[in-house]
């Protein structure tokens, strides 16, 4: 299910300093069509190689104006359907439309520290540079309990 | 862009650094952690390049729904016991135990981080490092709601090495040995995909980290359906041909991966399998595991593989056999694994486990839910298919294949020739690898990778520190990188006016064409999915005819643009790739991993002769392959 970017909602990300979908997909598939030369849609952006993406969903987690839905990889699947998220700071919601009109929503937890708060090293050790030649210990010297009459030598 | 320069003239960025880390996903996010900590003070010089963004980039890009390298009650030797037996006897024990030993301080710190961990009753917001019982799907899985496990690692990453040492968006695509001593990598080069800019670096020592291999093979889905990979499509066998290319031993790169998953949308089968006690049938409704399962104990083919708990590939074979014969579709019970689970829960506990198995699909395959609504199917009513997909070359999932490197000193028993001084160094001095790219040694998953990267970077630092005063100086000179790394636009440049269609043109062949063509070869020769997974000698000889001849043509490749040159320099990687891996296929005569692929003509594990490594070494100034056995040892008791 290629992504495919809505006309109505896509407003380049004008105003900002990055195209979110260009700047996020893994596989360079998200192009800003600056003149409306490729697509007839000057300031939108549109997925240059369909048959190459994954549907992660990268880029429609991202886009700032909900502007990017997937159609169902055409070669595979029934039309009609759709899986669409909203994603918070905290929790994803996902709406599944089912080809017979059916719809499922869910809404899942995300992660449970604010955006941008992880401090890598709060609490840890410093690297202590007489332990680098151990392969026993890494610089937070959490190794796992292990028992050593389990090698064979 | 930059104004001043074209598509064909690009700007040169030149820089010398002490460790460069190449690749974004787990292992190097793992290596960003603990580098910065070691590197304190010493005044190394550190970057991280990825062709892609770290938030989303590597195989966790959608995000996972289990983590899968958990080691927590077991013991780390449990742990390289569950791996060696999946992996048919031969892998390397000294690696599988340094990462068991260390992962768990890993997944403790993702949940500190922020990932949401599963907990059992009554354990709910009591962290693992402090004795919550995690939800296991499995004996080393456990569940998590993973939407977001990309963002929140590399947000940590990003923390720890700080942004103005990452650089986004540039492909390496070429390492280059030393001047004065070819057994040493001394720098590397690539392109900015957004700008016309060609990037050079010189260092002491580099992570190579850029994951597995996909769509070496023709897929199953050949339209818009290719992307639909089992792994991420943008693995694209870089790490395997950048060393190879460099001079690295390879290892087991014979090995492969063929997951049996729910077909087309390829959505994990082990929630379903493990968590929900699914079973499969074939068309006939028969539970072919128990009729045909006692066949796995023939010991003229299976060896002694057959007696215990059966290994993935092992499976596999079983399932293809009834494809084989006939007695197609594969069927996974979906509906009655929910009911006979719902039976004893009450309605709104049964909304909560319905919503559980849609987000096994939303967290990390969100395309099985867009077939599912497509068809109709809701597992809780309806079976779903299963299938083996097309082959997948990787080091850190339930496969093998990879770099040869050097492994901890301290583990009883290693012999002397698995160390040869810096943990996760491979035969080129200085250059290193983790997760996907070290091979012999895989069930690393996402948190063994991260591990893994973390092990890596600890040594690097000591690699830097020892050569200090050492200076590097590439074998290449700036013009020659710039030359090749650039050709494929020269060559568009050069030759697009002379027919009125820009992909038909008989001086160049389109990235797109020759990963068909690849594509094609290995499908047909290599044991694809065309073959239900056969090859034979004579096969593999028609294949490496037609892939030097392939090899030789894309120096033909033309880019049009930047995305296209990504494209070009990719399937260079895969070409690379898909010869090491029917190099080694030809090389090993015995069948090591049923189910997986068949070598026709030696359809049997034979212990006896191949219970060792193969390793192989590419030579890029002739471009012929050695290959030979490796001693294999075990460390672990049974």
């Amino acid at each position: 299910m290629p992504t495919y970017v809505r006309t109505d909602k896509c407003d380049g990300c004008k105003g900002q300093e990055k195209t979110a979908c260009m700047y996020i997909c893994p596989h360079d598939l998200m192009l800003l069509d600056l003149d409306g030369s490729k697509t007839g849609h000057p300031m939108k952006a549109y997925n240059q190689e369909p048959e190459q993406c994954w549907e992660c969903y990268s880029c429609v987690k991202i886009c700032p104006q909900n502007a990017i839905e997937v159609r169902h990889y055409a070669d595979v699947v029934p039309l009609g359907a759709q899986v669409q998220p909203l994603r918070g700071t905290d929790a994803i919601m996902w709406t599944i439309k089912f080809r017979n009109g059916n719809v499922k929503r869910f809404k899942f937890p995300i992660r449970t520290t604010a955006e941008g708060s992880i401090d890598p090293y709060r609490g840890k050790p410093t690297a202590d540079m007489a332990e680098i030649e151990r392969h026993d210990l890494l610089f937070t010297r959490q190794t796992h309990k292990a028992d050593p009459s389990q090698f064979l030598e | 862009m930059s104004e001043s320069h074209g598509l064909d003239d690009p700007e040169i960025v030149e820089e010398e650094l002490d460790i460069l880390i190449i690749g974004g996903g787990m292992a190097a996010c793992g290596a960003a952690f603990e580098i910065t900590r070691w590197a304190e003070g010493t005044g190394l010089r550190i970057k991280l390049v990825d062709k892609a963004a770290l938030s989303r980039s590597g195989a966790v890009a959608m995000g996972l729904s289990a983590i899968n390298t958990y080691v927590g009650e077991n013991d780390p030797a449990d742990y390289v016991r569950y791996v060696r037996n999946d992996l048919m006897g031969i892998v390397r024990e000294d690696l599988v135990y340094d990462v068991g030993r260390h992962v768990d301080d890993s997944v403790h710190n993702f949940e500190e981080w922020g990932l949401p961990i599963w907990k059992q009753p009554g354990d709910e917001g009591k962290p693992l490092r402090d004795g919550g019982k995690p939800v296991r799907s499995g004996h080393w899985q456990i569940m998590i709601n993973g939407e977001s496990y990309k963002w929140i690692v590399a947000e940590a990453a990003k923390k720890s090495l700080g942004q103005d040492r990452i650089q986004e968006r540039v492909f390496i695509v070429r390492l280059v040995t030393d001047k004065n001593d070819p057994t040493r990598v001394a720098g590397a080069a690539g392109f900015s995909v957004r700008e016309h800019k060609v990037y050079i670096y010189r260092f002491k020592c580099c992570l190579l980290v850029c994951g597995g291999a996909v769509n070496v093979f023709r897929p199953r889905s050949v339209g818009e359906g290719t992307g639909r990979a089992w792994y991420p499509v943008w693995n694209a066998g870089s790490t395997y041909a950048m060393a190879a290319e460099c001079g690295a031993e390879l290892t087991m790169m014979e090995n492969r991966f063929v997951p049996a998953r729910f077909k087309d949308g390829y959505g994990p089968v082990g929630a379903w399998f493990l968590l929900f006690k699914a079973k499969v049938a074939n068309g006939m409704g028969e539970d072919y595991n128990a009729i045909h399962g006692a066949e796995l104990k023939d010991t003229k083919r299976f060896g002694k593989y057959g007696q215990g708990v059966p290994g993935t590939c092992l499976r596999n074979h079983l399932m293809l056999n009834e494809m084989k014969e006939g007695r197609g579709p594969i069927i996974m019970d979906t509906a009655t694994a929910m009911k006979t689970f719902a039976e004893k829960m009450t309605p709104k506990e049964v909304k909560h486990l319905e919503a559980e198995a849609w987000e096994d699909f939303l967290d990390m395959t969100i395309s099985q839910c867009g077939i599912w609504a497509g068809e109709n199917i809701e597992p809780d009513k309806t079976p779903s298919e299963i299938m083996p997909t097309e082959p997948y070359l990787l080091g850190s999932h339930a496969g093998c294949a990879g770099i040869w490197v050097s492994g901890p000193t301290d583990l009883p028993g290693t012999p002397k020739e698995w160390n040869w001084g810096y943990n996760r160094m491979s035969t080129v001095k200085g250059l290193f690898s983790a997760g996907d790219g070290v091979g012999a040694s895989g069930h690393k998953f996402s948190s063994g990778s991260f591990t893994e990267g973390r092990i890596a970077a600890k040594a690097m630092v000591k690699f830097a520190i020892d050569n200090k005063g050492w200076k590097p100086e590439m074998e290449r000179t700036r013009d020659e990188l710039v030359a090749e790394i650039y050709r494929p636009v020269k060559t568009f440049v050069q030759y697009k006016d002379y027919t009125t269609a820009i992909d038909i043109n008989p001086h160049y062949i389109t990235p797109k064409m020759l990963q068909f063509r690849l594509q094609k070869i290995m499908d047909e020769y290599v044991a694809g999915v065309a073959t239900f997974y056969q090859t034979n000698a004579k096969m593999l000889e028609m294949a490496e005819k037609k892939l030097v001849m392939l090899r030789e043509d894309s120096l033909k490749m033309r880019a049009k643009d930047l995305h296209e040159l990504l494209r070009a320099w990719e399937n260079y990687h895969r070409i690379l790739t898909a010869e090491a891996h029917m190099r080694h296929i030809q090389f090993r005569q015995e069948t090591r991993y049923p189910g997986y692929y068949y070598r026709t003509d030696h359809n049997y594990i034979d212990d006896e002769n191949w219970k060792c490594f193969v390793n192989s070494r590419y030579d890029r100034n002739t471009g012929s392959w050695e290959l030979k056995k490796v001693a294999h040892k075990h460390l672990i008791k049974d």
